[in-house]
């Protein structure tokens, strides 16, 4: 049995959200709403209610960022203190607590944003090569569903798309 | 009257039936085609940054002595100007990283203009400490590494703070901008062509706008929101802990932190109003910079105004109840003395003016707004000026008594600031998009949803039968 890509682009969310529900309501045997990736030109405003909740982890990157700048902040920091020795201290502390808080402070932002800026990058599946049904109508006015189906499913699915007024329905073969 | 009351509460931030399409098309249209006026602001900055390396190039062939700095004025305007274009940065996490916890939605049509304006003026600021140097092929001991030359890094110098709480800052601030302009840098990679589609190509890093990159793209966005506001806080106010950690008459003061932010607020929020109305003018946004945008804005820089207004006093009062003689002489000196003429100035433009914000038909006036604006900003650069100069021409002791006024090469150079950043920005305006597209159909879609025009928003008006494309059907 071959697979194949298809994406269908509607004028707007209510219709795109229309053709979800189906889905969901199991209209086309052997498709789930997790199969499908939705494609749109701004954030969707309920895309959670619309596709289930789909975890997203950024926020733990962003905590071990933070938990690293400031243990390797403050490490960094102690050691550098501390082979400046032979400096004359006039009798305070080689490593000044005081302004070891606000340089950790600092860093722990620093490494924080970092890493969450990193972890955005990988968690988003970005640098990937676009896929060759990418529409441009996407990033302008239009809501894309796009799903990997067997052959099998891809009458059917049409169907449901055109029952929800689809605008276009583009298709590839991928195996 | 009542139909006229009617409209201003009816009166919206944008116009919620305009076609996203068309915001794709008049954002686009403006990266290519500004106003003339927009290349004579160009030549206006090139010739006053070129200004600048002219001093630059005398001050480093002659010697730091033709910028009049000496004992006790080993800091003059160069540090002024560095705490004023700092300070300007702070427009940028104010209006995005603020304003987006506060979900005011009205920022979306201008926050990127003021996120770039946080990166230029942390560029623009960055080059003081080195000009100050004097010695610029030394610029990289400003920066606290470990050197096996006998350098010590005193980490109990507010200096030291600066170098990390800076480059923190210019860095967060960068990824900030970068990460919000993405899904519009795809939108350009789709409709440009030549040397601009590679470009934005590489910098879309392959966005596609499905709902996965969205769901990280939220949540990155505020988590990167909630580190900016401290950052923000703390870079300020460990500029002011420069200051503040001396015990310098007129810069030993427990408020100075709070005051520093909130200076640095005001001058921000003054300056996207000034760039705000180039920019509206420059590639015709009038439908996206509206009136009622502007007229928030003026609000929110009329609360800042009263804020530093009352910082101002509190340190007044502290300081003339407080009964320190050093204090309290520098203050007198300070409204009495040769500096008289720009602290009253200072509390004029910075004080008293802002009440033109209080009255609706000057928020609305454009061109008041503008010089209204600059003179806000004129007051924040005095207020620099008055934080560093008299402390350093009346300290502790009469033999470092001195009264300095800058030389024609340091006024060069903070001339010239204003043209690096001027021409940095306009160069951004023109490459990237200055508005931003997706948030402001974000914007015109929620407005429309609250209003109940329909359930779930229809986005286009496409009516057209289903087709299917055959073109890449088993390619």
């Amino acid at each position: 049995m071959s697979k194949r890509r298809i994406l269908a682009l509607f004028g707007d969310f209510a219709e795109a959200h229309d053709a979800i529900a189906d889905i969901r309501r199991n209209e086309v045997p052997g498709i789930t709403v997790d199969d499908i990736t939705m494609k749109s030109p701004i954030e969707h405003p309920e895309v959670e209610e619309v596709l289930g909740d789909r975890p997203v982890h950024i926020q733990k990157f962003t905590l071990f960022g933070a938990i690293f700048g400031l243990i390797f902040g403050f490490l960094f920091l102690a050691s550098a203190q501390a082979t400046f020795l032979v400096q004359p201290q006039g009798g305070k502390a080689v490593i000044p607590l005081p302004a070891n808080f606000v340089l950790v402070y600092e860093m722990l932002i620093f490494f924080a944003v970092w890493m969450t800026f990193l972890s955005f990058l990988f968690l988003s599946g970005l640098f990937k090569k676009r896929s060759r049904l990418y529409s441009e109508k996407v990033s302008l006015d239009q809501v894309g569903l796009m799903l990997e189906i067997d052959d099998r499913v891809a009458e059917p699915l049409r169907d449901l798309f055109k029952k929800h007024k689809v605008l276009e329905i583009r298709e590839e073969v991928i195996q | 009257m009542y139909g006229e009351t009617t409209m201003m509460v009816n009166e919206k931030d944008i116009n919620e039936q305009i076609a996203w399409a068309k915001i794709n098309t008049d954002v686009l249209r403006s990266m290519e085609n500004p106003r003339k006026s927009y290349w004579v602001a160009v030549a206006v900055c090139l010739a006053m940054v070129a200004t600048a390396v002219l001093a630059e190039y005398i001050q480093y062939t002659v010697g730091m002595g033709v910028s009049n700095l000496n004992n006790p004025h080993m800091w003059d305007l160069y540090i002024a100007t560095f705490v004023f274009w700092i300070g300007m940065s702070h427009s940028g996490t104010l209006l995005s990283a603020i304003l987006h916890l506060l979900h005011a939605d009205w920022r979306k049509p201008i926050y990127r203009f003021a996120e770039a304006m946080t990166t230029f003026s942390l560029l623009t600021a960055g080059l003081f400490p080195i000009i100050h140097l004097g010695r610029v092929w030394n610029m990289y001991w400003v920066l606290p590494y470990v050197s096996d030359r006998g350098i010590w890094p005193n980490f109990r110098s507010p200096l030291v703070w600066d170098a990390f709480a800076i480059s923190t800052y210019l860095s967060a601030s960068m990824l900030f901008l970068f990460i919000g302009m993405i899904p519009d840098l795809a939108i350009c990679r789709d409709n440009t062509t030549g040397w601009r589609k590679k470009l934005y190509t590489a910098l879309s890093l392959g966005w596609e706008g499905n709902d996965r990159q969205w769901r990280n793209f939220r949540k990155i966005y505020l988590l990167m929101a909630c580190f900016l506001i401290p950052l923000a806080v703390s870079v300020h106010s460990i500029v002011s802990a420069d200051f503040a950690m001396s015990i310098m008459p007129g810069w030993h003061i427990t408020s100075f932190p709070p005051y520093f932010v909130a200076g640095a607020l005001y001058s921000g929020c003054a300056a996207i109003i000034t760039l705000f109305i180039m920019l509206r003018y420059f590639f015709r946004f009038e439908e996206y910079m509206t009136l009622p945008i502007m007229e928030k804005l003026a609000k929110l820089t009329f609360a800042i105004a009263m804020v530093w207004t009352y910082l101002n006093l509190i340190e007044f009062a502290s300081v003339w109840y407080g009964h320190d003689m050093y204090n309290k002489e520098l203050l007198i000196a300070k409204a009495t003395g040769p500096y008289a003429w720009i602290f009253w100035s200072m509390l004029f433009f910075g004080s008293v003016v802002p009440f033109t914000l209080a009255f609706r038909k000057m928020r609305r006036h454009m061109p008041t707004m503008f010089v209204v604006s600059i003179l806000l900003n004129i007051g924040m650069f005095f207020e620099r000026w008055m934080i560093v100069a008299p402390t350093l021409s009346l300290s502790h002791e009469p033999w470092q008594w001195d009264v300095m006024w800058g030389s024609i090469i340091e006024w060069a150079l903070v001339f010239g600031s204003f043209g690096w950043f001027g021409l940095l920005f306009l160069v951004f305006v023109k490459v990237f998009p200055c508005v931003s597209m997706y948030e402001v159909k974000e914007m015109v879609f929620h407005r429309s949803m609250s209003a109940g025009e329909r359930d779930v928003l229809r986005m286009t008006d496409h009516a057209k039968p289903a087709k299917q494309t055959p073109g890449v059907e088993g390619a």
